[in-house]
């Protein structure tokens, strides 16, 4: 039985490719019915197994769970800590709202909705599990080319003109991948990301500066999914041309960037690793702020709630990168916090301005004078996140904000930090205030309304289950703040000590039953055991053989 | 054969990089396929040059190609070949969906 569970860690990469392949199977115009019940059940299931997964690492040290059973450095392993856990329970959450959604009729504006969006999300599951660098390569792309198919979910010439630049941008960041992974390879032999930590922190000094540079590639790559400064004004049009329900995925798209950086800057290129230590340490506090301070003076220039929105996510990723950017555990712990609460608030309001484009027609979710809004959720809802995505007192945003305030005192840009975190919520509340005012409270005499009637009916109805779903996870994270916080604190704690990372994937820690494990796995990781042409050492030897043929 | 190589990826990812930056889909399509050629040439090198060695373990053979790196361009390839007929795909709907081929849909200055 114990066997049975171990398995269970791989669970939230096969169960979405195995509901894909069933939905796909029934075929989603013949019984759409049963293709929404298995894509929601799906991601029930993977709440389940995320809970269990997070209480199992919530006990102890990471686990590792090689694929196949080859051993690590060798093998493909899945590691699950903490960090791994939260994004596993994170994303399932957001998922149950996504599909909850979806399945009141956006679903049925093109094809293959719930296919792709289970393909999303085991590419998205896939690169929090993995534990190998080409491996997260790969699931980046799965991810990748899951959501080019939804972002062109329901068509049209916008969405295709933004799909085109998030697919170009995210093409060329895919090279750079290669280029730094395969670097990495050829400098250390390794691809394993445990086992990459040990070999940059034993690299000669001669290695260093091409280490430096694998890295910093990296970082590029994983800053052009975050959509941070420079590299991430694809976001915009592409977030707020896409349907509701895939934007509201994709709040969680820039996370899996945060993700990747807090990763490599801890684990690969952690304290431990040398002359290649604290790699990004000048860089990402202020590449946070300018981020911060760009979203936010760009919310404010916003005639589009959808817009309006897509900038928040982009104001979300500058706060985290000033909270992890410091790489201390209050910093890392108050980032995390913020990450969670952020991604619901967002998707909240993304959910939100679907509805009110719903209700108003023609007009979608244009920030102008239109037709009076149905009295009912919306106001209060849209109120609600509204305080939360901003960060005033009563909501959990402040609680995640005064932690990342207090996080950027041990860092070397504190007065700056400060300054962007104030004047980009005042920048934010004054967006939000206009726009909401604009919504709700300015609507046009019912003579106009009669003439935007019949426009509605084109769109799919919008219910309001899923932005109560995300509106109660927002209030329990309130509710909760403290047992939160701790797991949180645990959390960062564990990401800025990697040895119990490396420890579990290099020590094998195998779940699988142990006869499975052959004696001669065990010694494998000797260099000197294998003919190792990918040593460095090797090299001038091969390099010389090849001149002389 | 170093020299060869190392030019080769220079070469590809400059005609890459240039054709990348042009306002019309297909040059931007041919630069992303230039540039995915450069990488997987430079994975290759990662792996070392080898001539006319064995990738697997085999009696009395002393030097070895490193068998890792073909495999990771092999994954590479494939992975690029699938992007690359998606962005064809979406650029030949785009174009007959807005009816220019630029980039940013709007025919740019010369239409």
């Amino acid at each position: 039985m114990m066997a049975m569970l171990g398995h269970l860690l791989v669970a939230p990469v096969v169960l979405p490719l195995l509901s894909a392949a069933i939905i796909v199977t029934l075929g989603d115009r013949r019984r759409p019915g049963a293709c929404r019940a298995v894509s929601i059940g799906s991601c029930l299931s993977l709440v389940l197994a995320a809970v269990y997964l997070l209480g199992w690492s919530a006990i102890g040290q990471p686990v590792a769970y090689p694929l196949g059973n080859w051993p690590a450095p060798y093998g493909i392993v899945l590691v699950l800590d903490r960090l791994s856990a939260l994004m596993l329970l994170l994303t399932a959450l957001l998922a149950v709202a996504v599909a909850w959604f979806a399945a009141g009729g956006w679903d049925a504006r093109g094809r293959h909705f719930h296919a792709l969006f289970q393909l999303q999300l085991m590419g998205l599951n896939g690169a929090f599990l993995t534990g190998d660098l080409f491996n997260l390569f790969v699931f980046f792309e799965l991810l990748l080319i899951a959501s080019y198919g939804l972002m062109l979910h329901g068509g049209g010439a916008r969405r295709q003109r933004a799909t085109l630049h998030y697919l170009v941008c995210n093409l060329v960041a895919s090279t750079l991948f290669l280029v730094s992974a395969s670097l990495l390879y050829g400098v250390t032999g390794t691809l394993n990301m445990a086992d990459l930590s040990l070999q940059v922190a034993a690299a000669p000094v001669e290695d260093a500066s091409l280490l430096r540079s694998a890295g910093l590639v990296l970082l590029v790559v994983f800053a052009v999914k975050a959509a941070v400064l420079p590299l991430g004004f694809w976001l915009r049009d592409g977030y707020a041309s896409a349907s509701p329900p895939v934007a509201c995925l994709f709040a969680l798209m820039t996370k899996v960037g945060i993700y990747a950086i807090v990763r490599t800057c801890t684990l690969m290129f952690g304290a431990e690793a040398g002359g290649d230590a604290n790699l990004a340490g000048e860089w990402l506090v202020p590449v946070g702020i300018a981020t911060l301070a760009m979203a936010s003076i760009a919310a404010l220039a916003c005639r589009n709630l959808a817009e309006l929105v897509a900038c928040l996510v982009v104001t979300s990723v500058g706060s985290m990168l000033i909270g992890a950017g410091v790489f201390s555990a209050q910093g890392l712990s108050a980032a995390l916090f913020y990450m969670v609460h952020s991604t619901f608030a967002v998707a909240l309001l993304f959910l939100l301005a679907g509805e009110i484009a719903h209700e108003r027609g023609a007009l979608g979710s244009d920030l102008l004078p239109g037709p009076p809004l149905q009295p009912g959720h919306l106001a209060p809802l849209f109120l609600f996140a509204a305080i939360a995505v901003s960060g005033l007192p009563p909501g959990g945003g402040f609680i995640a904000k005064v932690g990342i305030l207090q996080g950027a005192v041990d860092g070397s840009w504190t007065a700056s930090s400060w300054m962007a975190i104030f004047a980009s919520s005042l920048l934010v509340v004054v967006a939000l205030a206009r726009s909401g005012s604009m919504l709700f409270w300015r609507p046009l005499g019912s003579s106009v309304t009669a003439a935007f009637a019949g426009t509605a009916a084109g769109l799919p109805r919008a219910s309001a289950g899923p932005s109560w779903f995300l509106a109660t996870a927002l209030l329990l994270l309130l509710v909760c703040a403290r047992p939160v916080q701790q797991f949180m604190d645990a959390t960062g704690a564990q990401l800025l000590d990697p040895a119990g990372y490396v420890d579990a994937v290099i020590q094998r820690d195998l779940i699988g039953p142990p006869d499975l494990i052959g004696p001669g796995t065990d010694r494998l990781r000797t260099r000197g055991g294998v003919p190792e042409v990918a040593a460095p050492a090797a090299a001038p030897a091969t390099t010389r053989g090849a001149r002389g043929t | 054969m170093e020299i060869l190589l190392a030019s080769g990826i220079g070469v590809l990812t400059t005609a890459g990089t240039w054709l990348l930056l042009r306002a019309r889909t297909f040059p931007v399509m041919l630069g992303l396929t230039l540039l995915s050629y450069a990488v997987n040439l430079f994975i290759f090198s990662m792996g070392r040059l080898a001539i006319g060695a064995p990738p697997v373990l085999r009696e009395g053979v002393e030097r070895y190609a490193d068998p890792l790196p073909q495999a990771l361009v092999l994954t590479a390839i494939v992975i690029s070949f699938g992007m690359t007929a998606l962005l064809l795909a979406l650029s030949v709907r785009l174009r007959y969906d807005s009816g220019t081929d630029h980039v940013d849909g709007d025919g740019g200055p010369n239409r």
